[in-house]
């Protein structure tokens, strides 16, 4: 509004309107945003903070039970970890029992996580996952394991995505911000995937992936003459999010391509110029001329691909359900199926708390490791 | 600075009128109906000589999108509406997709209609939370409807089914023949060891994809419908059904790891396809000749008929040890807590439980009629008509899905735990976790009422029921 105000040319001999202005234009200003702040309000910003409200309860979505307040209790179901170190089974003469296959046995976890009065500190708790060091099994069990396992997927697509996907923006953006013919039609192509939907997509790419007959393997058969065992792709727990990850890659990079297209259109030919004149090759010129001019691009892409990797939700619920053996489940998945599907409203909305937080910690770490530091 | 305060509060004020002008429309358009709908009631009900014209009952389907199903329906309104004059159903239809997420936001909005229909492992669920009311229908009208037709809850019926579905192995009698199979019957199906050799038989003539086509393109609701009552025949069950309140032993006992050990050989020794089955190969991959043998349901006959003649053979579900059982519970009609008119809605459904509308639904659908003189009266379930054995097998063979409101959250629990085993997952940890998953769940929700306040039926129940109307 303090914009508004000053761009307004009416000088002091209008001040009696100009007065009257002051009170309209406000009014007017909140006036055009009310459609948005309206919308914001009611599905963003109200959700919000029943979010945190539920989390502290045990609200569910179908029940005549009445709502009562539960203190930490879904985060501490969400957030626990504790560590168990199992010794194997000896038999009578101190000996390690062995199973058919010759391995030393261990007893199990649920021994000590379900109604072991010795054991109360880890009652309840699920096995996540477990290493065989030293002649010990060492379990690491959580509150809930399927969201530890959401959180290691989710910061494993981040952590692939966000540089994978940025860089292959950059270069497809190189590519075509040439002035040769022909350069128009590629960027649409390149750009296509992005107007499709995701849902779409999905649908496609679980053809695509299709361990009998998909494209993929048909491919690979082809050009390796043979020699390229098909592999189900989205059926193996080490395959299902790589092959997520290419997929969404391909189907987000057109957008963060036009992004660093624009930037790359600001800076200026005659640096290029000069750089010439001082003999630079096209990788000096990269290096001291277009990534320094990219910077604030650089760091709008970072920002915005870390959140849609974060949010990893549609490609999931599509194809894979999370499956196989939770290798693509993530945190966004989990508060959906937990809080809807589940009816369990409460922990869903812990969740979603937890990925806020998580979330917010993310922007603040990337906020401050790319801050102007000359200044 | 005075300025930018004023600025700020008469944006809020703006602000605040914005949000009650809003809020205004919102209810507004729920007002005339609410006085649409009650003040003939109070006009019929209090004074029924001077009303003006017939009550609207409000009615919601969830077959939006099939025609010839929603022209049945239609029919049997207009057939209703012109019987008598108190009462004018209307219907509205949603597709079967968000038709449940529909139900349960208008329930929470408190705008259901009069009349909804309800999948049948729901109702308990439904019924629990209060959005559904009790039927008031006599007992003898009831009885002749096949025991899974009608949903009950706490010992009172919620909801009346006009049809039935069945499952059944699809198979070629050319094929089954060539290798020397028995072909089971109704009396004698296979038993464990029977269908092992069987699959162990087909999977050794290398001629097939895959010798089973268990339908695991499909997700959802089909993998307890589909897979649950196999883990019935072991013995086993989803939740134990003698208390509701656990699912502890059913879910995870012996019978239920032989059950999954069995799930998990499947996939192991290349038996079925995997998780990532694709749904075109799930539709067709049968009469393609890419699989020997088909797990589906009724729905499909009709295709599989066109195609393979008189060598299909539909036969019944293996007997794992516990009985050859399939599943049960399709959509049903019931009506809603809080409609003003229970009586006329409930009137309705009585109106529509008539043969010749179970005839036409059948006709169309392709579904199984619930009673024995609709069954004999319709084009594929009539004696000596080409799908009468699944009227036969709903009547032996079907089983519940566990009546209990946990059971919503206990199906994804299940489905969770067969997509995980047959991606070789260690069983026993699968089960458990599976069982502990219930458990939490019932905890959490107070036992679902089963504290004593509510009985449910227990499988035995089902069963004498269903020998009762043999």
């Amino acid at each position: 509004m303090a914009a508004i105000a000053k761009t307004n040319p009416q000088g002091q001999a209008y001040s009696s309107k100009g007065n009257k202005d002051r009170y309209l234009e406000p009014l007017a200003a909140w006036l055009m945003a009310s459609p948005a702040v309206i919308l914001l309000l009611a599905f963003l910003i109200i959700p919000f903070f029943l979010a945190f409200f539920y989390a502290f309860t045990n609200q569910r979505l179908v029940s005549p039970n009445p709502t009562e307040y539960v203190g930490l209790a879904n985060f501490k179901q969400l957030l626990t970890v504790k560590i168990l170190r199992l010794d194997p089974i000896v038999d009578a003469a101190g000996q390690p029992v062995l199973d058919e296959t010759g391995n030393i046995t261990y007893p199990r976890e649920r021994e000590f996580t379900r109604n072991n009065p010795e054991y109360p500190q880890y009652n309840g708790l699920q096995k996540w996952t477990a290493w065989d060091i030293g002649g010990s099994r060492w379990t690491l069990l959580a509150g809930d394991a399927v969201f530890m396992r959401s959180l290691i997927n989710t910061f494993y697509f981040a952590l692939v995505i966000v540089p994978g996907q940025a860089g292959l923006g950059l270069l497809l953006a190189l590519l075509i911000n040439q002035r040769t013919a022909g350069v128009n039609f590629f960027r649409t192509v390149f750009f296509i995937p992005v107007v499709v939907s995701i849902v779409v997509v999905s649908i496609l790419f679980q053809f695509i992936y299709d361990g009998d007959n998909g494209l993929v393997n048909n491919t690979l058969v082809f050009l390796t003459g043979g020699r390229f065992t098909p592999v189900d792709w989205l059926a193996s727990p080490s395959t299902a999010m790589p092959a997520i990850m290419v997929m969404s890659a391909w189907q987000a990079v057109g957008i963060h391509m036009v992004i660093w297209l624009a930037g790359l259109q600001t800076i200026p030919e005659i640096l290029y110029e000069a750089a010439s004149i001082d003999g630079a090759n096209g990788w000096q010129k990269f290096i001291y001329v277009t990534w320094p001019g990219l910077r604030n691009t650089a760091v709008f892409i970072l920002v915005t691909i870390t959140m849609a990797a974060l949010g990893l939700f549609s490609q999931i619920d599509v194809m894979t359900q999370g499956g196989p053996l939770d290798s693509t489940t993530t945190v966004i998945y989990q508060a959906v199926q937990k809080g809807y599907k589940m009816q369990d409203i409460a922990y869903g909305s812990a969740i979603s708390v937890a990925f806020f937080i998580l979330v917010l910690t993310v922007a603040l770490v990337q906020r401050y490791l790319t801050r102007e530091k000359d200044v | 600075m005075k300025s930018k305060v004023w600025n700020i509060l008469a944006g809020l004020a703006i602000f605040a009128m914005l949000l009650t002008a809003c809020g205004a429309p919102a209810t507004a358009p729920a007002a005339p109906i609410t006085a649409a709908t009650e003040a003939p009631v109070d006009a019929a009900t209090e004074a029924p000589v001077v009303s003006t014209g017939p009550t609207k009952l409000s009615m919601w389907y969830h077959g939006a999108g099939n025609k010839t199903e929603k022209d049945v329906l239609l029919g049997i309104i207009k057939d209703y509406n012109e019987s008598q004059d108190m009462y004018m159903v209307e219907v509205q239809d949603f597709p079967q997709i968000s038709y449940n997420e529909s139900v349960v936001a208008a329930a929470l909005a408190g705008n259901l209609p009069d009349i909804i229909d309800v999948d049948g492992p729901v109702m308990p669920n439904w019924a629990w939370a209060g959005y559904m009311a009790p039927l008031d229908i006599p007992q003898d009208k009831l009885d002749t409807f096949l025991p899974t037709t009608i949903g009950k809850w706490n010992g009172k019926v919620y909801s009346v089914g006009l049809w039935e579905a069945a499952c059944a192995m699809y198979a070629r009698k050319s094929v089954l023949d060539k290798y020397g199979i028995r072909i089971p019957t109704l009396e004698q199906p296979w038993d464990l060891e029977e269908f092992n050799a069987a699959m162990e038989t087909l999977k050794a003539s290398g001629e097939y994809e895959y010798v089973l086509d268990m339908g695991m393109a499909w997700k959802g609701e089909w993998y307890p419908y589909g897979f649950s009552p196999f883990l019935q025949s072991f013995g086993g069950d989803i939740i134990d059904r003698s208390t509701f309140t656990t699912a502890e032993g059913a879910l995870n006992g012996p019978e239920a790891i032989a059950f999954g050990e069995w799930w998990q050989n499947l996939f192991t020794k290349g038996y079925v396809s995997g998780t990532t089955q694709d749904s075109a190969d799930r539709d067709t991959g049968f009469i393609d000749g890419k699989y020997a043998l088909q797990w589906n349901g009724n729905w499909a006959g009709g295709l599989a008929a066109e195609k393979l003649g008189d060598d299909l053979l539909i036969l019944p579900a293996p007997n794992f040890g516990n009985g050859a059982r399939i599943g049960a519970g399709s959509w049903q009609f019931g009506v809603s807590a809080n409609s003003k008119n229970i009586p006329g809605a409930t009137e309705f459904i009585e109106f529509m439980m008539q043969d010749k509308y179970m005839v036409q639904f059948s006709d169309v659908t392709g579904n199984i009629p619930a009673t024995t003189t609709a069954a004999a009266a319709s084009k594929n379930f009539a004696p000596g008509a080409p799908f009468e054995i699944f009227f036969n097998y709903s009547a032996a063979q079907a089983t519940l899905r566990p009546p209990t409101p946990a059971y919503m959250s206990a199906a994804l629990t299940f489905e969770k735990a067969l997509a995980d085993i047959a991606n070789g997952a260690d069983v026993i940890t699968a089960l458990d976790t599976a069982a502990d998953e219930i458990n939490a769940d019932i905890k959490a929700n107070k036992d679902y009422g089963f504290d004593g306040s509510v009985v449910g039926p227990s499988i035995k129940e089902d069963e004498i029921a269903k020998a009762n109307a043999r």
